[in-house]
């Protein structure tokens, strides 16, 4: 079972977050803090899962920005840190496309991100990204209800995580 | 949208308005919709299993529809389902086997590939639904085999995702009944996991491979080499996984050096929580396999040491439990002890040494206990070191208290000491209370040796056979006593005032606080923080010593009330008792000393006091003492209830003679004698031990306590000593007796096999007397049977289990042992030990359950396990409703308005009637199936009421209308109500 989705980036602030048990506020602030502490002190030779307290992290580094899930015990950790990447994988086609519709960013440089250029990504561009998912964090919100849903993974398919967002953004423009 | 929303929060109140509705939705032609409403109902399944259960064939359906999306949401309801009852969906295994071949073959469109594998999470999901409905069922598991050997192939492409599917067929292969081909398949992938170079992997590897090593040690020694380097990486993560790994094939060789690996991890470690968990095994593993005892110790100090103050506190109180119990030879035990104390006198030798908290207890515990061991050293010097700890400021005042209380002990033992006089006289003007109540304890202590011996009888019992048991329960006397525990202190202040001969005074707070104070003590092992650590010491077997006490002081307490006077017969029975050889008694003669030898002590000091405060000031101090001692006497308590066995009958004859007399005993030095001086006293108390001695049979020393018991409570006459006694009575009422009575079917039982059981298991009468279950066969095997039997008494819901020996041969070692869930709790502990089972015979043992967490239906499961030839284990599993826990509330209508009012969780139902139905009927029904009481009927509304044990209300509010009867359910629980409508309603329909 998952327990909770972090987004946070290099500086240790929290992008995004997402908890599937109730965890108290001022509780929250200092398990991020101390969860990013742990991921920021490992290197890229160490292995991607960390056990803390009672549960355990898997970690995901995309550039300047660590995904982090906590899960229990009986969750796999392999499948889950595939479900990070899928999840990353997702987030590209949407906002690929979206940086071409979306009007707002037109000053910026467009750039179709394909996910494999994504990884490799100069630092302006990867700024550009994060920046991107910044604005439009309600829409990660929908994409991450799509997957995960009481902290189990529902839905993987791409095509129909997107669909319901897709909706949205039709009835939005009409 | 909406649906989505409502499978994320969604208040339970809410769900009966709109269950309808998502019930639509499973029938929508689109399959996003579908699917969400699955995906709401898993919401609904989660929080409230009730409500939702009506609509489980609905589940199938959606398990079978046309769109993947919505048999995927599906399995997650099934998954849980599973997790909770893995027995009522055998049926469905074909059907997840099937669609996981279809998964596996990719049947699926194209758009559900992941890096070109197959919906990998759905795979991995119905691997793990597999996993559970095979584990421990050879018929499912054979269905198995085939996909998962199929997917065991499919799954060789090199991506981390095959990995994880990988992980999951391993972990699924050794859960289910055992293949040998496949099993050799999965080590084969464990072993590649293990080897590979990616990091990932080899943490999925050792994960997996801590998890195969309880089935199949030997895979472990495969990849020895691969471990061994894993230790040594350079990434904790990696270490800490290797570490659970080797936690799991520890045995007697390799302890040694898997517990130093520990260690070092440990100490190289700055999170508390590895630390804490680290302690724990590592502690854990040294009282399993320790080569020897000065290892033991040592490991053990650095456990201490590294652990400090964050470690869990069963840790030192075992360590100081196992050194005060002693294993089987005494000679073993010198050594242990002596190495202990020495190698503390070594480290206390450091000047300004800094040790946690924990440490300095355990230490100060055992010198104080033991110190006499080193013949050589004078006890002076310690008490010199204790001393200067006591004065070190990093030392907490709790850790003082114990180290006060081992110089106390230490004081009792030697003939003078300056060292003590000094502190004393420090620390009887300490600032700190606490302090300065322990100084003048001590202080009076010393003026009274005699007092203070007898108080702290460490010397004599020591040298006795009981050792082990005995100078546990001295340390717990003399622990409770003078850390501040309540008996202590009542005593003493009551010696101090009988000293300044202060007449008027008031004994009655003491006597309320001290008992209630032995009750929880007993009950609970918590009282203060000293007294804390020693009461859980026991907390093991504190469940035997709960039910045995009461049971003893229960049974006799009618007798002495019927014979309690009947001096005359006291010469005679005397001399019948002395006739009895027991030579397994001779044992029990050490605890019996106890008791006597403090009450005329104490009657000297009380003598010149008024009688009636004499006497309750004895019987206080006797209670406490009496019952500790028979708590002592339980950490034997499978001798005890062996011999209780043979002479049940015997035995139970002779009580009264026994209690008689030995109330005599007890009131010998009482009245003839009060001017007698101390020195005859102890003559007197030579000869009294003699006849004790003789006298004692084995629940003599039980009588003791019960007498004093009784005598306390007749005396004082307080309202709350009654409270007490009911208290007790009434856990006794839930234990009492199942020895003597239940045994006497044991002893009449019949040498047939064939018609023993329906002979001999009877329910004990106090217990027939509520309503109860049938006895049911809960499991069997050629030599034993297991059968249960519920009993639902006002207060608690009992379960009785009859465990049977067909065999012609005694059976050795049967443990019946409960596995615990989150729904029930089960008193005192968990499992139930039966030493020996004599062929033929019927052991029964009982519990308490009672419902931890509100559930309709939960299934308490076990095993039984005994020995013959080899170990042999036979599971059983036992169904639990709701309604075993509801137990009617007796309340007037006005108390039900007030209650109605304060409740806030409620839920409503309507129920369609028959028309011969009336509420009364209705009414009825409810108050036979389920135990409700009917509290009023007024015209077409009726009320009723009931609690959950042990005390959580519920009322029931209930009105009929134009054939529809409608429910309403109030409690200050929130799930209590969901959960009992949906009994009332299977009440109502299977009416």
């Amino acid at each position: 079972m998952i327990k909770f989705f972090l987004m946070v980036n290099k500086q240790g602030q929290t992008r995004l977050s997402r908890y599937y048990e109730h965890v108290e506020i001022p509780k929250r602030t200092m398990l991020e803090a101390e969860v990013i502490k742990n991921c920021l002190s490992r290197s890229k030779e160490q292995c991607s899962f960390i056990e803390y307290k009672d549960f355990k992290l898997v970690y995901r580094q995309y550039a300047a920005l660590f995904i982090v899930v906590g899960i229990n015990e009986t969750e796999n950790e392999m499948a889950v840190y595939e479900l990070i990447h899928n999840f990353v994988e997702v987030l590209d086609r949407y906002f690929s496309r979206v940086s071409e519709l979306d009007v707002s960013f037109s000053v910026l440089p467009r750039i179709h991100l394909s996910f494999f250029v994504f990884l490799f990504l100069t630092a302006c561009s990867i700024v550009w990204q994060t920046f991107k998912i910044m604005f439009n964090l309600d829409r990660v919100h929908i994409i991450l209800d799509e997957m995960v849903l009481n902290g189990c993974i529902v839905e993987t398919n791409k095509n129909r995580i997107l669909a319901p967002l897709l909706v949205l953004d039709k009835m939005a423009e009409s | 949208m909406a649906l989505t929303v409502v499978s994320q929060i969604f208040p339970r109140e809410m769900i009966p308005a709109v269950l309808p509705l998502i019930e639509d939705k499973l029938q929508h032609s689109k399959e996003i919709i579908r699917r969400k409403a699955v995906q709401a109902l898993y919401k609904f399944y989660l929080i409230a299993p009730n409500q939702v259960q009506h609509i489980h064939d609905k589940f199938r359906k959606a398990l079978c529809d046309r769109d993947v999306g919505v048999m995927a949401a599906s399995l997650h309801i099934y998954l849980q389902m599973v997790k909770e009852n893995a027995s009522g969906y055998k049926d469905l295994t074909e059907s997840f086997v099937t669609i996981l071949k279809q998964v596996v073959g990719g049947k699926l469109p194209i758009d559900f590939n992941y890096h070109s594998v197959p919906a990998p999470w759905l795979q991995i999901q119905l691997l793990r639904i597999l996993g559970l409905l095979g584990k421990d069922d050879p018929r499912t598991s054979e269905l198995m085999y085939e996909v998962l050997d199929e997917s065991l192939r499919r799954a060789e492409i090199n991506h981390n995702i095959t990995y994880a599917i990988l992980f999951e067929c391993v972990q699924t292969i050794y859960t289910i009944c055992p293949k040998s081909d496949l099993l050799e398949k999965a080590a084969k992938c464990i072993g590649k996991f293990v080897l590979s170079p990616k990091i990932n992997l080899k943490y999925l590897g050792l994960k997996a491979l801590t998890y195969v090593v309880q089935q199949d040690p030997n895979l472990a020694l495969q990849h020895q080499m691969t471990i061994i380097e894993c230790l040594d990486h350079p990434d904790p993560i990696i270490k800490r996984e290797t570490l659970e790994l080797l936690y799991r094939i520890t045995n007697g060789q390799n302890i040694t050096i898997i517990v130093q690996k520990m260690l070092d991890y440990v100490r190289q470690s700055k999170e508390e929580y590895t630390i804490i968990n680290l302690t724990g095994k590592i502690a854990e593993l040294a009282e399993k396999y320790a080569p020897d005892n000065e290892w033991f110790i040592q490991t053990m100090n650095a456990v201490f040491l590294v652990g400090g103050d964050v470690m869990h506190p069963d840790i030192p109180n075992n360590f100081l439990r196992l050194l005060a119990e002693g294993f089987d030879d005494e000679k073993e035990d010198g050594q242990l002890r002596l190495y202990a104390v020495q190698s503390y006198l070594s480290l206390l030798e450091g000047e300004d040494t800094f040790y946690p908290q924990k440490f300095i207890q355990v230490m100060s515990w055992v010198l104080g206990e033991y110190f006499y061991l080193i013949n050589d050293g004078d006890p002076e010097i310690i008490i010199t070191k204790l001393y200067r700890l006591l004065k070190q400021t990093f030392v907490t005042s709790e850790t003082k208290a114990w180290i006060m209380s081992a110089i106390t002990k230490m004081a009792s033992r030697i003939p003078c000491s300056k060292t003590v006089d000094k502190l004393i006289q420090e620390f009887s003007t300490s600032l700190d209370t606490c302090m300065r109540q322990y100084a003048f304890e001590l202080k009076h202590l010393c003026e009274n040796k005699e007092l203070m011996k007898n108080l702290l009888p460490l010397d004599a019992s020591c040298e006795t056979v009981v050792d082990a048991s005995l100078s546990f329960l001295d340390g717990y006397v003399a622990e409770g006593l003078s850390c501040g525990a309540a008996p202590y202190k009542p005593h003493h202040q009551r010696q101090e005032e009988k000293l300044s001969q202060e007449k008027a005074l008031n004994f009655e707070p003491y006597g309320l606080s001290f008992t209630s104070s032995m009750s929880s003590s007993g009950f609970t092992g918590r009282q203060s923080p000293a007294g804390l650590s020693l009461g859980s010491d026991m907390s093991g077997n504190s469940a035997e010593i709960g039910q045995k006490d009461c049971l003893k002081l229960d049974g006799v307490r009618k007798l002495w009330g019927k014979e309690g006077y009947l001096p005359k017969k006291e010469n005679k029975t005397g001399k019948e008792d002395k006739t009895q050889p027991a030579p397994e008694d001779s044992i029990l003669v050490g605890h019996v000393d106890d008791p006597p030898l403090i009450q005329p002590e104490q009657q000297v000091v009380s003598l010149s006091e008024e009688e009636k405060e004499k006497q309750q000031l004895a019987s206080t101090l006797f209670v406490g003492l009496g019952t500790s001692s028979t708590v002592s006497l339980m950490g034997k308590a499978d001798t005890m209830t062996q011999k209780f066995k043979r002479k049940s009958k015997i035995n139970e004859t002779h009580t009264r003679e026994e209690a008689s007399s030995i109330q005599n005993f007890a009131t010998l030095p009482f009245s003839p004698f009060p001017d007698i001086t101390p020195n005859d006293k102890e003559n007197f108390q030579g000869n009294e031990h003699l006849e004790l001695r003789k006298v004692s049979l084995n629940s003599s020393e039980v009588l003791e306590a019960s007498v004093s018991l009784d005598r306390s409570q007749s005396l004082t006459e307080a309202g709350l000593d009654e409270k007490l006694s009911d208290y007790r009575l009434s856990t006794s009422s839930l234990f009492a007796d199942s020895n003597i009575e239940v045994l006497q079917p044991s002893q009449s039982a019949p040498k047939t096999v064939a018609n023993k059981v329906s002979l001999s298991l009877c329910l004990p009468e106090e217990l027939a007397d509520h309503p109860h279950s049938e006895i049911v066969e809960l499991c069997s095997s050629d030599v034993l049977t297991v059968y249960s039997c519920k009993v639902w008494t006002d207060d608690c819901s009992l379960l009785v289990l009859f465990v049977a020996n067909k065999s012609p041969s005694p059976l050795k070692t049967v443990n019946l042992v409960f596995e615990s869930t989150e729904h029930f709790k089960i008193f005192e502990n968990l499992s139930c030990h039966f030493p020996v089972i004599e062929a033929q015979s019927i052991e029964s043992c009982r519990k308490s359950v009672q419902l931890e967490k509100i559930c309709t239906t939960g299934i308490l499961s076990g095993f039984v396990s005994y020995h013959l030839d080899m170990d042999t284990h036979l599971e059983f599993s036992l169904i639990f409703s709701l309604s075993d826990f509801i137990r009617p509330m007796e309340i007037t209508t006005e108390d039900f308005g007030k209650l109605w009012l304060s409740f806030s969780n409620d839920v409503k139902q309507n129920f369609k009637m028959s028309p011969q139905e009336s509420l009364l009927i209705a009414l009825n029904t409810l108050k036979q199936k389920l135990k409700l009481h009917i509290v009023e009927i007024i015209g077409n509304e009726g009320l009723a009421a009931c609690r959950l044990l042990p005390s959580v209300p519920c009322l029931l509010h209930c009105r009929t209308h134009a054939r529809t009867l409608s429910l309403w359910l109030r409690s200050s629980c929130s799930a209590l109500p969901d959960s009992l409508l949906y009994q009332c309603q299977k009440v109502m329909e299977e009416s």
